[in-house]
């Protein structure tokens, strides 16, 4: 009798798994169906009415001639050498400015009296625009690759600093009296306490001064240079080559989603501790 | 054996209205393996008094001295709990225990017997946000533990709990007690749980902050809440009280 209820209470169990696995299939499902809906529909559309005409050819070419626009540049080579130059840029500029972001952040954030010497010189900085400084960059360093570096490393530099110093800044002053009784060294009190607490703000800076770099690479790259996806664009638009135009822009928007979906990806990672509302 | 001394310990607070004495003339002697627990009405300068024993609070006359020492500051010989749990959110309970220590063989061990000691097997890899209030608390009390504390502070460790955890709690701490031989002091606000816990029940009164009274607890453990002798001494703290409260309306009616 007793044997007969576990069996069934077990097969209700597997039931309910089973029925729970399904739903979890679904929920993919839906997940994608419900992203991709908008975008498809979109498209759809504009193929149609480039198809019967209804807009024109130059001014907004069809998603399949961008696509063989794309093909083409991929076949002659072209535009894996424009797009390995636009990353070394921002990958140069990301990490100069970051990195020095980063430090500066941490020194100031650390010491009072570091925040008072640099603090409110960097945050007057931080207001100058970055497309601002580009006509005194060029007269410095010319049209050549330290100006664009430099411009990247500006814009790369303020969201990471702004973000590590809000970040030690914030730490909760109760684990500082629980480091005080537990006898933390100078050190652990660095490394245990202070940067763990402070990395959320640091990740998000990070996502940030890249998303900065980025915005900076394509304003450098416009501003004047004769290589990049930049220069793919400006080139394209003097001989109203639309579909190239588009797919300098698709490749801008792809790569600055795939590079903050990377760093969110750590930050998951990274941040699994914490508690938080998702929706 | 007298493990902690506090002799003519005051506490004052300056403030615009005058000098409020938050703590005057507190003489207290705690034997090694005792088990003391600091009652008194809210304001009367309990959690300042742990915090002066804890050294996390130096600025007050008198002395306090450990095993002959004089307390200067915090330190690992004084384990604290405080109110709230205080866990670091980005660390495990393995490694919430051990902190800065490093994770040596040894470490490691101890880790291990301590979360038996707490009864936390199986939550060695979790983090302090799946974890309720009772046991986040248990984590906080095997981390002190774990650096062999000569005292253990508690600062209404159990405030926050609902009740049954509460008196979870409590036998776990006597168990703790027990095994460990640890001395405790214990500031509650909770008359039954600070006669369930102690040797000895300090009694505080308020504005300022002194001792009032000491009673022994002269029941065997294990103990009853229910049990006549437990009730007698609830009886004789309860009378305690009232004078307590009674002092100080007489004291407001005089000003």
């Amino acid at each position: 009798m007793s044997n007969q209820a576990g069996v069934l209470s077990r097969r209700t169990i597997d039931e309910k798994e089973l029925a729970l696995k399904r739903q979890r299939k679904q929920s993919i499902t839906s997940y994608w169906v419900r992203g991709l809906a908008l975008p498809a529909s979109i498209i759809l559309i504009w193929e149609l009415a480039g198809l019967f005409e209804l807009i024109s050819a130059t001014l907004l070419p069809r998603p399949s001639e961008i696509l063989a626009a794309f093909r083409d540049l991929i076949v002659s080579g072209e535009l894996f050498s424009h797009f390995t130059i636009s990353l070394l840029r921002a990958i140069g500029g990301f990490l100069l400015g970051g990195a020095l972001g980063l430090a500066a952040g941490l020194a100031v954030g650390f010491s009072k009296r570091t925040e008072q010497t640099l603090d409110p010189t960097l945050q007057m900085l931080r207001t100058v625009p970055t497309l601002a400084v580009i006509p005194l960059f060029i007269l410095w360093f010319g049209f050549g690759e330290v100006s664009k570096i430099l411009l990247i490393s500006k814009a790369a530099f303020f969201p990471l600093y702004v973000n590590a110093f809000l970040g030690i800044r914030s730490v909760d002053s109760k684990l500082f009296d629980v480091a005080k009784v537990l006898q933390f060294s100078k050190w652990k009190q660095i490394t245990t306490l202070i940067l763990p607490a402070a990395l959320p703000n640091i990740l998000l800076g990070l996502r940030l001064s890249l998303g900065g770099a980025w915005l900076a690479l394509v304003a450098a790259e416009l501003m004047g240079s004769s290589e990049g996806v930049g220069y793919l664009i400006m080139d394209a638009r003097q001989f109203s080559q639309t579909s190239i135009v588009f797919v300098g822009i698709i490749i801008f928007a792809v790569f600055g989603k795939a590079s903050d979906s990377f760093v969110r990806y750590f930050e998951r990672r990274l941040l699994k501790w914490r508690e938080n509302y998702i929706g | 054996m007298t493990l902690l001394d506090l002799n003519d310990v005051s506490k004052r607070f300056i403030t615009e209205k005058g000098i409020t004495r938050a703590l005057d003339d507190i003489e207290l002697d705690v034997k090694k393996g005792e088990f003391i627990t600091i009652i008194g009405p809210s304001g009367c300068g309990k959690s300042t008094l742990l915090k002066i024993i804890a050294g996390l609070d130096t600025e007050h006359e008198g002395e306090v001295l450990l095993d002959g020492d004089a307390v200067l500051g915090p330190s690992i010989d004084k384990g604290f709990i405080f109110q709230e749990p205080r866990l670091f959110p980005w660390l495990n309970v393995e490694k919430n225990i051990s902190a800065n220590l490093p994770v040596t063989k040894e470490v490691k061990e101890h880790v291990r017997e301590l979360i038996k000691l707490v009864r936390l097997e199986g939550f060695e890899t979790a983090y302090p946000k799946e974890l309720s209030g009772g046991m986040a608390q248990r984590v906080a009390i095997a981390r002190a533990l774990l650096r062999n504390p000569k005292v253990l502070l508690l600062d209404e460790p159990f405030g926050a709990l609902d009740a049954f955890t509460r008196a979870h709690m409590q036998e776990v701490l006597l168990d703790i007690w027990q095994k460990n031989k640890t001395t405790m002091i214990f500031v509650t606000h909770d008359i039954d749980e600070a006669i369930y816990l102690a040797d000895r029940v300090v009694i505080m009164n308020a504005r300022p902050g002194t001792i009032r009274k000491m009673i022994p607890v002269g029941v065997t453990h294990p103990r009853k809440k229910t049990n006549a002798d437990f009730q007698k001494i609830r009886q004789q703290v309860l009378t305690e009280f009232e004078q307590v409260e009674h002092g100080k309306s007489l004291a407001v009616s005089h000003s």
